[in-house]
């Protein structure tokens, strides 16, 4: 543990890491209790795999057009406001099932990116890294990035929160009193795209949806009070990326898997303590 | 003098619905849909499931646009009446899991005064007024699951009283609703049905028999009943029980209403 604090303190790379996954906590234990409650995780797993695609995408086109300003994290951020974006146009406003439409996104993205990352001039790229996650690679631009990015998830949470609640609660009566469903819906999904970008970043494409819903899912069964949740969520996503953080690097271990590990154990635990209800 | 015409015109027209006509496909499910409703008059709403019912209601509720014919509630389109309209669905509809109290819910139905952040004072004073017309002021802070079926109707209705409606539409508000608690929950709506003009649709006689000014029968067309209805009329329409299944026994086809008896 010493040689962990030491390393904060001398090691940026792993600062860089740990206050990334700080900030970035603050928004999954707020957006994992709306994805839980209102019961689209798999939305989530969705968006997160189509971020391959533009990964990848922005990859290709910053090298053979040579854009500095496309990075991966402006081509995850792209990839899954518009998959979120076509998602709930889907689900609103035709007749076409949700689940087909999730299932299309979600291969279409992941073909999409491994494609472009072949395709891709240059040097080899570590897409293991995208895919299992490897919060030791945020650099500092990330950390910028994430700081920006949840702060923009949690002003729209806490500016919309009682909107955002009524809409997942019961869509219909909102709209009676005046509030756009679809609208506060659509906002609930582009909150739940970026957070998705700061999880892959944590967790990668395939262990991101566990850190989202996980935390919120173990929180609802110590309260019934959604702030309360949001409240334990985000202390426990906290507690998972900074212990997982010092753990693996005590013992070298991969971050991720290791937070996704510990993270299925305490919520199986709850389930045993609390499911009875 | 007062002519019938004044005593008319004293009592406002709440509800002015001229030969409403609906249809989701092809054939019609509401047609030549005719009926007023008067300030302070409490009108049922009862018809076979598949009856058009929930459809009126949804026309009402502005939810759906009628095909044909004119719907007017306090002279406005039904869209532009619904601030002033309180609405009760069915309470089994909802995710008993969702974390959520009932104040909370309640809050809701005062969500057209929010714009961002947090719900003023006096929208919190109202939501506990209306929770405490209710009588579930003492369980404001309660979670939504561990409310009994009656308390989460009655959640249900306050948050329709917290949008401080003139109108009040119900859905069935005692399907799934626990028999021992119903009694409280009646007396709830005999002491709304003083205060505002209310339509319910209902499968409930003691409903009907407590509250209800007259009857709608809707099934395709619709008919009128003025009440007390006869022994013979509910005898006829509900099969003699008293918690009806309406449909099986008056299935009346395209309108047909030989079995109710008519004013």
């Amino acid at each position: 543990m010493t040689e962990f604090l030491e390393a904060i303190q001398n090691v940026p790379l792993i600062r860089y890491a740990l206050l990334a996954g700080i900030v970035s906590s603050l928004t999954f234990g707020v957006v994992g209790t709306f994805v839980v409650t209102r019961r689209i995780g798999y939305i989530a797993a969705a968006i997160a795999h189509s971020i391959l695609g533009g990964i990848g995408a922005s990859i290709y086109f910053s090298r053979v057009y040579e854009l500095a300003w496309l990075t991966p994290m402006v081509g995850a951020v792209i990839a899954a406001l518009l998959s979120a974006g076509v998602i709930g146009w889907v689900s609103l406003r035709t007749s076409e099932r949700e689940d087909t439409i999730i299932g299309a996104i979600w291969a279409f993205g992941m073909a999409a990116g491994l494609l472009f990352i072949h395709y891709a001039p240059g040097k080899a790229v570590n897409l293991e890294s995208y895919i299992f996650g490897d919060i030791l690679l945020t650099s500092k631009s990330d950390v910028i990035a994430t700081v920006v990015l949840a702060a923009i998830i949690l002003t729209l949470v806490g500016l919309f929160y009682h909107k955002l609640v009524a809409v997942c609660f019961d869509e219909e009566f909102a709209r009676l009193r005046g509030i756009s469903s679809d609208f506060y819906y659509l906002l609930l999904l582009m909150i739940t795209a970026i957070s998705m970008v700061l999880l892959v970043r944590v967790a990668g494409i395939i262990l991101s949806l566990a850190l989202l819903v996980l935390p919120a899912a173990t929180a609802s069964r110590f309260s019934r009070h959604m702030w309360v949740v949001m409240l334990i969520a985000l202390g426990l996503a906290l507690v998972y990326n900074a212990g997982g953080l010092a753990v693996s690097f005590a013992l070298d271990t991969p971050t991720g898997p290791f937070i996704v590990l510990v993270a299925s154990v305490v919520y199986g635990l709850s389930f045993l303590l609390k499911g009875r209800r | 003098m007062s002519t019938p015409d004044n005593e008319l015109a004293e009592k406002r027209i709440v509800v002015q619905c001229d030969d409403l006509c609906f249809r989701y496909g092809k054939p019609w499910v509401l047609e030549e849909v005719s009926f007023e409703v008067t300030e302070g008059e409490s009108l049922c709403v009862i018809g076979p499931n598949g009856g058009g019912k929930s459809t009126l209601l949804k026309i009402l509720l502005g939810l759906l646009d009628p095909g044909r014919g004119s719907l007017r509630i306090f002279g406005e389109s039904c869209e532009k009446a619904r601030s002033r309209i309180g609405y009760v669905p069915q309470s089994m509809q909802f995710d008993r899991m969702f974390p959520i109290s009932a104040l909370d819910i309640v809050l809701m139905g005062r969500l057209d005064r929010l714009r961002v952040g947090r719900f003023s004072r006096e929208c919190r004073a109202v939501a506990m007024e209306s929770l405490d017309e209710v009588g579930l002021a003492d369980i404001a802070q309660r979670p939504f699951s561990d409310l009994s079926g009656g308390q989460r109707q009655r959640v249900m209705i306050a948050r329709a009283l917290a949008c401080e409606p003139e109108l009040l539409l119900l859905d069935e508000p005692t399907a799934n609703v626990d028999l021992s608690v119903e009694e409280q929950f009646l007396e709830t709506l005999v002491e709304l049905r003083k205060k505002m003009t209310i339509l319910v649709v209902t499968h409930d006689l003691d409903i009907v028999s407590l509250i209800g000014d007259s009857v709608l029968c809707v099934n395709h067309r619709v008919h009128r009943h003025s009440l007390p209805l006869s022994g013979d009329t509910i005898k006829e329409i509900y099969s003699g029980r008293r918690r009806l299944e309406h449909d099986r026994r008056t299935r009346h086809v395209q309108g047909d209403h030989s079995a109710c008896q008519h004013d």
